[in-house]
């Protein structure tokens, strides 16, 4: 490929072109910008001086801010019901936090709860993975591919998941024994297994949940594929890239916005869902908690112990969601917000900083400059980014 | 690339500095397509030599941008034939039948002919420079160094070597349609199509993709432009296709369909165009 030669000048030339009118721009409108930056700064530091200093510049007036008293209201009855509870939580015996304590980690519970992070983990794959597949089948141009996951996803959203475990559990009755061998008779002359012993009460419960989550993940696949733009798949076509890469490295990533919040949604319902599981006589954590008190008549405590670890278990999952909803938010917003790890540390940065003024004005040379450079570059960055856009856009 | 087909108002220097091209020469005949009733090409015969850069003009709805992607195979035909090189994209000829090819074949053939969007349509998920280093990879041409090396000239040569690892979102209209052409470029096409390429930019920023597009001819390309820019086509391109109603009414060089119309169609769009 050879390159050109004449236009490169002219083409390079441009962006300096368009970048001085800007930076002229900037300059005369440069006491209008310094002046609108420092209220902004001042309500980022906690807002404890915004008032006075947000109304100051305008020509010396005092400005009086609108007092939201149905705010103000709502927000005292709602920090008195958290306290009340927080209280009663502490103080009332029947909460029996002894009983929960001795409980929390009891090494039935710990194997219970193994088991529903086990059946979580394999059902959430396998029913996601199968549910790709049944999406991509959905949206497939074969009529017959097309119904088929049509039907599955009726069949499998229409049957309570209960009942598929309990025939998954006795499929023994229906067929006693299974096997490869001739199609479309019982002749199984590779090899044969009797149901009772190839299905156990874990692969009951396992089977029972991947199917019956795959249904759903598959609409929801299915949702996030339909939301890609066309064009794109057009633009990859044209690039004449194969399909397993359009797939994967095109529509998936971009449909994974939309998918991301809502797969996050079922598999946190899996976790607190695999508890139908005590169906088949599984002692994941509900069962097993269940079997103690119904032991010990702790009711309470014992569901307390339960719950706070469902808890947990949703709060890692929460934390995970926000970071993979980051992850694929990339070139989806012109600039990620902080997460809140980052915004901690600037806070902290920012407050080290204000105090290190505040304690050492005789000597500010050592506090200064290190926690100082963040902010400055932080805003620098984004009024550049701001320049470019509007020099871009203007 | 003959000499005939340039007129007065070219140009010394452009003619001067243009390269010869050997290869991109497409041949359209006899093309029909419709969709249900409604005709969208009719009966269009095309022949584009190679280094030539030919404007498609017409109102909305007349059939160009189909016409663009017929030549690439993105829009099959009902009727008739769309070689490039002699090579049909989508079909392999034995004798007097034409067989359907493979669909990684049709791919394949396809990277021999770039296509840019109206809309960009640059993959917003990914950085400027992997938007480029995605199909030459792809297409296990490159390793993803030697592909990031190409990408890193292509995106020079567009004008936007410190916009790599820009996400198109943090891009402008016209730094996006930049870097969708060095994207059409990394898989060295015979043939650029370009399907209304400046039609979503902000007026002022039409000229540096038509400075890009513009070098491109220089280059030696050949170029198939659908574009409502009759200025810069005038100035680029070798030959004006106007095209309604799913048929080319006129062809020429720009002197004669610009200012010598010979058909009252072409006058009466033009006289709204320009």
């Amino acid at each position: 490929m050879s390159r050109i030669v004449a236009p490169r000048s002219e083409t390079t030339a441009h962006p300096a072109g368009t970048a001085t009118p800007t930076s002229d721009a900037d300059a005369a409108t440069g006491e209008a910008t310094s002046a609108s930056e420092r209220p902004a700064d001042a309500s980022a530091d906690s807002g404890a001086q915004a008032g006075p200093t947000g109304g100051r510049p305008d020509a010396g007036l005092r400005v009086v801010p609108v007092k939201h008293w149905g705010r103000w209201a709502f927000s005292a009855i709602v920090a008195f019901v958290i306290l009340q509870f927080l209280w009663s939580l502490a103080t009332n015996p029947q909460w029996q936090w002894d009983v929960f304590a001795e409980y929390f980690f009891a090494p039935s519970v710990i194997n219970g709860l193994w088991l529903t992070l086990g059946l979580t983990v394999v059902s959430g794959v396998a029913g996601f993975v199968l549910g790709a597949v049944l999406a991509v089948f959905r949206l497939s141009k074969s009529p017959l591919l097309n119904a088929a996951a049509w039907w599955y996803v009726w069949f499998f959203r229409s049957v309570p998941l209960v009942v598929q475990i309990l025939v998954w559990y006795n499929l023994g009755y229906l067929y006693p024994t299974l096997g490869l061998g001739t199609p479309f008779t019982t002749d199984f002359w590779i090899v044969e297994f009797p149901t009772t012993t190839l299905i156990s009460a874990f692969a009951a419960a396992a089977i029972g949940l991947s199917l019956h989550q795959a249904a759903y993940s598959a609409e929801i696949i299915r949702a996030g594929i339909l939301s890609v733009d066309q064009g794109q798949l057009e633009a990859a076509g044209a690039l004449g890239l194969p399909r397993s890469i359009r797939f994967f490295r095109i529509t998936l990533p971009q449909a994974a916005r939309a998918i991301v919040p809502n797969a996050f949604n079922e598999i946190i319902g899996l976790v607190k869902g695999t508890s139908v599981v005590f169906i088949v006589a599984l002692p994941e954590l509900f069962y097993t908690v269940q079997v103690i008190y119904n032991r010990n008549q702790r009711v309470i405590p014992l569901l307390l112990v339960a719950v706070v670890w469902y808890a947990l278990i949703t709060t890692v999952l929460s934390i995970a969601q926000y970071y993979v909803e980051r992850r694929y938010a990339r070139g989806s917003v012109r600039e990620l917000p902080p997460t809140p790890v980052q915004r901690a540390r600037r806070w902290v940065a920012e407050h080290w900083n204000r105090l290190g003024d505040g304690q050492t004005s005789a000597d500010p040379p050592p506090a200064r400059p290190a926690p100082a450079r963040p902010e400055p570059a932080v805003s620098a960055a984004a009024a550049a980014s701001d320049q470019s856009r509007t020099g871009g856009a203007a | 690339m003959t000499s005939t087909t340039l007129t007065p108002s070219f140009d010394e220097q452009y003619v001067a500095t243009r390269k010869v091209a050997t290869v991109g020469r497409v041949e359209i005949s006899d093309v029909t397509k419709s969709y249900g009733a409604n005709t969208v090409l009719r009966d269009v015969s095309l022949a584009i030599e190679p280094g030539q850069v030919v404007a498609l003009i017409g109102p909305s709805g007349s059939g160009k941008s189909t016409l663009l992607r017929a030549i690439n195979h993105l829009e099959t035909v009902d009727r008739g034939s769309v070689t490039v090189d002699g090579q049909y994209i989508g079909y392999e000829r034995r004798g007097d039948t034409l067989h359907e090819l493979r669909e990684a074949e049709i791919l394949r053939r396809r990277t021999q002919v770039g296509l840019v969007f109206q809309n960009f349509n640059l993959f917003p998920h990914l950085t400027a420079i992997e938007n480029i280093i995605e199909a030459p990879v792809a297409h296990k041409r490159l390793t993803r160094p030697d592909a990031r090396a190409l990408a890193e000239g292509l995106l020079a040569r567009v004008g936007l070597a410190d916009k790599a690892d820009h996400y198109p979102r943090q891009l402008s209209g016209g730094q996006q349609q930049r870097v969708a052409i060095a994207r059409a470029l990394a898989l060295s096409p015979k043939v650029l199509l370009f399907d209304e390429p400046t039609s979503a930019l902000d007026p002022e920023l039409v000229g540096e993709v038509l400075d890009v597009i513009r070098g491109l001819a220089r280059d030696g390309t050949t170029l198939v432009i659908v574009t409502h820019e009759i200025g810069f086509a005038r100035e680029v391109a070798d030959r004006i296709v106007f095209l309604d109603h799913g048929e080319i009414v006129e062809q020429g060089t720009p002197g004669q369909v610009l200012r010598n119309a010979r058909h009252r169609r072409t006058r009466d769009f033009l006289a709204k165009v320009l």
